[in-house]
């Protein structure tokens, strides 16, 4: 590997990144966020649009874990993309710390405070560098000496549990997939981060290797300090390490709040029939009736109002009307943009304006 | 309860540039109209138990020993016309992927129609018409116009709904099902299992049924057979496996699901990776990973011990402890002293 600096200027260490707005704001605020991938058509037909992601908005306090779950095609990985800036978004704007991205804070900058941790352990590392020189690479890339960044790599070997002296000088086909996700996470607090993006980052692993290495993410938190963007599908894990959690639906957020809330009392009927969908754990009571029938639709071109209301078995007229915003329902932060949870909204089964919101269960 | 397959004493080896013991004396039964679950983690051989039951193992590079008998046909020994009159007909097989086990040139009618015509010499209009039959069945909507879509042109779960109905289309005795959910989405798996469920009590099939989820396992097998290292470690009834895991191993698997964890707490696990596989087992090839293990572990292959009927444990732990004892009786008190939950 060539050196990315003059040896003169190369440094010993990273600075810690310093805290700017204090405790009360979030790590990271997100407003409207879109992504529309634009599809061509035949010659002839008019070009169409994916609304990927629609109007998304967010916070993440300081040191919580934000999970987010959904289907396939509902938006959350092109989310955590647009977060790092790996893909422009359409609009909507990032503020990191108190910082707006791309304004106040510059990209370089933001990629010291935002770490990703993907899928797909293989493909997300060189293949042509050793281990070592894998996580050694950001610090360097942000002006640390070699020696000195090679010091660190092997520190953080030690820190997500593989022997540097093993490990430090292997190449990521000579690993097991486990050991590769160590690797990622390694990489991912080299540079050392305040937020780190865990796209299905535990999705591919085996149960048992599964839980080793969210019980390493538990204590990697707890010693570093981190706050945790975690996206999975598996509404087990997010619900075990997610302090809130944030229900997707074809690019859209449809139901946000504290994880143990959204599970015991889910408001909006998406939300409800992902947690009936998932697979009994008793033998004696399986599953008898699928909570919800068909596929979900195709992100291009999606349904007009609410977007689940075709598959919703409440849909009254006025779900196909407009589309329900995102509505506080109670004090502790849990939202739902559904037409049954907003007082007042003409749907038989909304509360009455005045009256506390409890959520209609069926 | 006649045995629709036996397998007995089961070896595969990969051979070529290095060898993999994928299967090791593996034996296994399956009763009629029953789903028996291959559950275990990636590599511990369960598909390609699977595949070595239709045979459809690379030829050239495979060495299979033992015996795999199905209705009586000794399938190891079948020459290729019997071999395709066995394939689709008295067992059949879907995917994980189906994107990839169809064939995207030709309509899901066609393709089912052209297994029908094979298999029970039907006209091409009797072919069509059970094609239709079998959208239906499997509940694709608007059938009759998806018997001419092409695979592409069909959502995930669409698809796996059509790999369903091409493989019951000629009513197979035995359906072998590799992870037919593992690609979907949670809403989707759960309505392609209560289907399956519901397709096998009605075509009064036996299944076979391969999966790493243990929640998915939960909800449509009978038995479970918990495979490791090329090897069937613990075979018992559903609850059985669930509630009174005897063999490390499943205990550890079980404990280490994150079903119902409490967040903060810490995660059972199961430390250490599994065994690499290029040399045959010449001891427990869990013993490295054991908590229990003891220096007799190490030394010779643990014995099938058979505690119950139709349950097995591949540990010394579920041997009998004292000689005279009721064996399932001394099991039930292992497991009990074992109990990590």
């Amino acid at each position: 590997m060539t050196d990315i600096l003059d040896p003169l200027d190369a440094i010993e260490k990273l600075e810690p990144i310093e805290d700017i707005g204090g405790v009360a704001q979030p790590l990271l605020k997100v407003n409207g966020l879109t992504k529309h991938f634009p599809v061509r058509g035949g010659p002839f037909a008019p070009s169409k649009t994916v609304r990927a992601v629609d109007d998304v908005s967010f916070a993440i306090a300081k040191g919580e874990t934000l999970g987010i779950v959904g289907e396939s095609g509902c938006g959350k990985s092109t989310t955590a993309r647009l977060l790092m800036h790996l893909m422009p978004s359409s609009s909507g704007e990032i503020i990191f710390d108190a910082r707006q991205v791309g304004r106040q804070l510059s990209l370089r900058e933001l990629r010291r405070g935002m770490q990703m941790v993907f899928q797909d352990s293989y493909a997300s590392l060189n293949p042509r560098l050793t281990i070592e020189e894998s996580i050694a690479f950001g610090p360097k890339v942000h002006g640390m000496a070699d020696a000195a960044s090679r010091v660190l790599a092997r520190e953080l070997l030690g820190k997500v549990g593989l022997r540097p002296e093993n490990f430090a000088n292997r190449y990521p086909h000579e690993i097991s997939g486990g050991q590769r996700q160590r690797v990622n996470i390694a990489r991912a607090l080299a540079l050392s981060p305040r937020l780190v993006i865990l796209d299905e980052a535990v999705s591919a692993l085996d149960k048992s290797v599964e839980a080793q290495v969210l019980n390493l993410l538990v204590d990697l938190k707890r010693e570093f300090g981190l706050t945790y963007l975690f996206i999975s599908h598996d509404l087990n894990v997010v619900r075990y390490i997610s302090d809130r959690v944030l229900v997707m639906y074809l690019g859209e957020v449809v139901e946000v709040g504290p994880v143990d809330e959204v599970w015991d009392a889910p408001a909006h009927p998406y939300t409800r029939a992902l947690l009936a969908a998932m697979p009994s754990s008793d033998p004696d009571h399986r599953t008898q009736v699928p909570p919800i029938t068909g596929d979900p639709p195709n992100p291009i071109d999606p349904p007009k109002g609410c977007r689940f209301h075709p598959r919703c078995p409440f849909a009254e007229p006025l779900c196909s009307g407009a589309t329900p915003k995102l509505t506080e329902l109670n004090p502790t932060g849990h939202q739902a943009a559904c037409t049954m949870a907003i007082p007042g909204s003409g749907h038989s089964r909304a509360p009455a304006k005045e009256v506390q919101n409890d959520v209609d269960e069926t | 309860m006649s045995n629709l397959v036996e397998v007995k004493n089961l070896n595969i080896r990969f051979t070529g540039e290095r060898t993999v013991h994928a299967v090791n004396d593996l034996s296994l039964s399956l009763g009629e109209g029953e789903v028996l679950g291959l559950l275990g983690e990636s590599g511990s051989g369960k598909s390609v138990t699977l595949r070595a039951l239709m045979r459809l193992l690379p030829k050239k590079r495979t060495q299979i020993s033992g015996s795999v008998n199905v209705l009586g046909q000794d399938v190891l020994a079948l020459d290729d016309d019997g071999l395709s009159a066995f394939r689709g007909q008295t067992a059949s097989m879907i995917f994980q992927e189906p994107a990839l086990a169809l064939d995207p040139v030709y309509t899901i009618g066609r393709q089912i129609a052209e297994s029908v015509m094979r298999h029970e010499g039907k006209s091409h209009a009797e072919a069509q018409a059970r094609a239709l039959q079998m959208l239906e069945v499997v509940r694709i909507p608007s059938a009759k116009r998806r018997l001419d879509a092409y695979p592409h042109e069909m959502s995930g779960g669409m698809r796996q709904r059509a790999m369903i109905a091409l493989a019951l289309a000629c009513k197979p005795k035995i359906l072998l099902a590799d992870e037919p959910t593992t690609a979907l989405d949670a809403t989707v798996q759960i309505q392609i299992l209560l289907l399956l469920r519901e397709l096998q009590r009605e075509f009064g099939m036996s299944v076979i049924f391969v999966t790493h989820d243990i929640g998915v396992a939960i909800e449509i097998c009978d038995r479970v057979a918990v495979m490791y290292a090329g090897q069937i470690v613990e075979q018992g009834t559903l609850s059985q496996i669930v509630r009174t895991p005897l063999h490390p191993y499943a205990q550890g698997l079980l404990a280490s699901t994150v079903h119902g964890a409490k967040r903060g707490a810490r995660l059972e696990t199961i430390p250490g990776t599994p065994p690499s596989l290029d040399k045959a087992p010449t001891a427990c090839s869990f013993a490295p990973r054991c908590r229990y293990a003891q220096p007799r572990c190490v030394e010779a292959l643990p014995p099938d011990v058979q505690v119950g009927p139709n349950r097995t444990a591949r540990c010394i732990l579920a041997e009998p402890i004292a000689d005279g004892a009721a064996p399932a009786r001394a099991a039930d008190a292992v497991a009990g002293g074992l109990d990590l939950a």
